[in-house]
């Protein structure tokens, strides 16, 4: 039963053993990665989250506020980042689709931000109260323009808590909204969560700049190609636009400036890759098939290898713990040893076609798709294991 | 005294607008100009530390206005000024927000959130300088136009009855509000200042001229001809009940500070109050 912490004077951080579900860990590894600010709109299968925040930033010396919709509730967490606080906003599917546009305002003007999409079966209202994994492709390309981003999926309660942790401390290296990307299944499901202690919890904060305020240049990035963030209020007369624009933060409206800044904001994650690509690798050292998952199919996944395993034929799973910058090379090298790459997710294969490209024609790589409501059975997985190992 | 006049290179707002930002994008006979000047004489006058102010803009002509400035300054999305300004807000109590944005903007696609920052009486101050229609986009018809106004969009005449914005923010639980012509610079900066020190959400309507995409589809070719129309019909009334403060083709145009309300709890002063009660609660486990 869940442990009862009461420190006044730091209740972030509420380090203890619970049972409880991936919608409430979120919530609360966003807390102790320092957020303070969460704007977001109820919508199934998310809502927990923002209830769980409107109970405890209060208590934090933060603020909760419910907005009129998604729209508000994305600008709002810009807004608050802006005044030097960490902030949050959760929803599904249809809420990230009318967050996107200001996703895109948020890479523009590099703003550190964490969005959580609990996953629902679509398109339009869809399932709202069943999984889905189909917005993967949608938080890659879904705002206008070409951008990069840094996309996280857990596939556990534990994860949930400690992958929001690192969607923040990316979003503050990185300097851009970080998406995590639930599914139903986790959000609502219980298993054990660990909250370890705040001093042996990575944060990772934005870098502030040191020159003068009158000679500063908000967007004259360092060699990480990450200019350090000013916040309003310190003297910096910090400076935003989402039009194209110069290290001064001018709008300058011509192909040369609009050539040097997004090069820079597509390098700045395409370059920096081996440092936020996380995966696991399951079994793969004799692996004769391979299976590629992530979230909640990568769960049936390994219960299929297990199943496989037992009748002797040797599966193992790379999990793909960041969606967003694609695995492309270490997945290349893994279809050199294999002639057959099964990808398990709940659609009609985001994942699948990233793979194959991935490949480049090293290895045959074949979709095991469902669109959504429920999530593979092991045995599901383990026939088509059968079918490609005859 | 006359050599040191010529010696003076800059302006006395010069401090207060970004370096190397002027000339601005706006028409001969626009009124934004002489608008972000008075702005900037009621924040001087305000007695604020520039520190704490931070102006946010949407898109369009007057959303330009935000990038001019040489404060925090924040220009977001077309129509979300606001919930952006209510995140900012909310972070600093002392931080004065001030939304400088158009009709279009604020009142159109920002709609949804004009209401309901009125509504939690947000501590953030509006500024919405109404051209009647979509400047930037070459003259579209918008939520302010008044019946019969002729626009690219509206070439037989608008079909549509606009929103009269005192009326709409006052109905939705604004707690200051007033509204001038561009012509009345000194009234406006006396009332930019009120409404900046004002707690709770304030917001000013500024009907501005806008020669090049409305006056000259309906009879008012030059920015002095708008502005001398609004001479002829501007009628002072303090405290003009704003559900009765509709603008018509020809009808007064009513002018001046219509409603102030000192006592009602702010955003900020709730969510203040409810982190004082959270504190003191215990936290139930997961």
């Amino acid at each position: 039963m869940s442990k009862i912490i009461q420190k006044e004077e730091d209740r972030t951080v509420l380090s203890g053993e619970y049972f409880t579900t991936g919608n409430l860990a979120a919530a609360e590894g966003a807390l102790a990665a320092g957020c303070k600010f969460f704007g977001g709109y109820p919508i199934t299968p998310s809502s927990e989250i923002a209830e769980h925040m409107s109970y405890r930033l209060p208590q934090v010396g933060g603020h909760f506020l419910q907005f009129e919709d998604e729209i508000a509730s994305i600008v709002s967490i810009l807004g608050a980042s802006w005044g030097g606080w960490k902030s949050m906003t959760a929803t599904s599917g249809p809420g990230y689709s009318l967050m996107l546009e200001n996703i895109g305002l948020g890479i523009m003007t590099e703003t550190p931000c964490v969005i959580i999409n609990v996953q629902r079966g679509g398109p339009s209202t869809g399932l709202p109260t069943l999984v889905g994994q189909q917005d993967i492709q949608q938080t890659r390309w879904g705002s206008h323009g070409d951008y990069e981003v840094i996309v996280l999926a857990p596939n556990s309660v534990q994860e949930c808590f400690d992958l929001v942790i690192v969607a923040f401390n990316y979003a503050e290296k990185y300097r851009l909204p970080v998406t995590l990307l639930m599914d139903e299944t986790l959000g609502h499901m219980s298993e054990k969560l660990i909250i370890p202690k705040k001093d042996d919890i990575k944060i990772i904060n934005r870098k502030k700049p040191k020159d003068d305020p009158s000679s500063h240049l908000p967007y004259k990035a360092d060699e990480d190609l990450v200019p350090p963030m000013a916040t309003a209020g310190e003297g910096y007369r910090v400076i935003t636009t989402g039009l194209t624009h110069d290290e001064r933060g001018y709008p300058v409206l011509d192909a040369e400036t609009q050539e040097k800044l997004l090069r820079r904001l597509i390098n700045k994650i395409k370059k920096n890759k081996d440092d936020i690509i996380l995966l696991e690798e399951y079994k793969l050292k004799d692996a004769e098939l391979i299976i590629i998952s992530f979230g909640i199919s990568a769960r049936a996944s390994k219960g299929a290898i297990e199943l496989a395993r037992k009748k002797g034929i040797k599966v193992g799973l790379l999990r793909l713990i960041t969606i967003w910058p694609f695995a492309d090379e270490h997945i290349e090298k893994l279809a050199e040893k294999v002639d057959n790459i099964l990808v398990v997710e709940i659609n009609s294969g985001q994942v699948t076609r990233e793979v194959q490209r991935a490949v480049k024609g090293k290895a045959n790589v074949h979709g095991v798709l469902k669109h959504g409501g429920a999530i593979h059975t092991p045995e599901e997985i383990l026939s088509e294991i059968e079918r490609r190992v005859k | 005294m006359t050599s040191e006049l010529l010696k003076a290179e800059e302006h006395p707002s010069d401090v207060f607008l970004r370096p190397g930002r002027i000339p601005h994008i706006w028409c001969p006979g626009c009124s934004l100009g002489s608008i972000t000047n008075v702005i900037i004489q009621a924040i001087k006058q305000s007695g604020i530390d520039s520190k704490k102010i931070a102006i946010i803009s949407g898109i369009g002509c007057t959303g330009r206005a935000a990038g001019y400035l040489n404060f925090d300054s924040f220009h977001t999305t077309h129509g979300r000024a606001i919930p952006f300004a209510i995140g900012l807000s909310v972070t600093d109590p002392e931080r004065k927000v001030i939304v400088i944005s158009g009709d279009g903007d604020l009142a159109s696609i920002g709609g949804n959130h004009l209401i309901h920052g009125a509504r939690r009486n947000a501590d953030i101050t509006v500024i919405c300088v109404n051209n009647f229609q979509y400047g930037m986009t070459g003259g579209q018809v918008g939520p302010t136009s008044y019946e019969g106004q002729f626009q690219t969009t509206a070439p037989y005449g608008n079909v549509e009855h606009p929103f009269d914005l005192p009326g709409l923010a006052y109905s939705c639980g604004a707690t200051f509000v007033a509204r001038w012509t561009a012509l009345d610079v000194r009234r406006m900066k006396e009332t930019i200042i009120e409404a900046i020190l004002h707690k709770g959400f304030s917001f000013v309507e500024i009907l501005g001229s806008c020669p090049t995409t409305y006056g000259r589809r309906n009879q008012l070719r030059e920015g002095l001809e708008i502005l001398e129309n609004f001479r002829k019909r501007t009628v002072l009334q303090h405290g003009a009940d704003p559900t009765k403060t509709e603008i018509s083709k020809d009808g007064p145009i009513i002018v001046g500070k219509f409603v102030e309300i000192k006592d009602k709890s702010t955003l900020t002063d709730n969510l203040l109050k409810v982190q004082r009660i959270a504190k003191a609660t215990k936290t139930r486990g997961l």
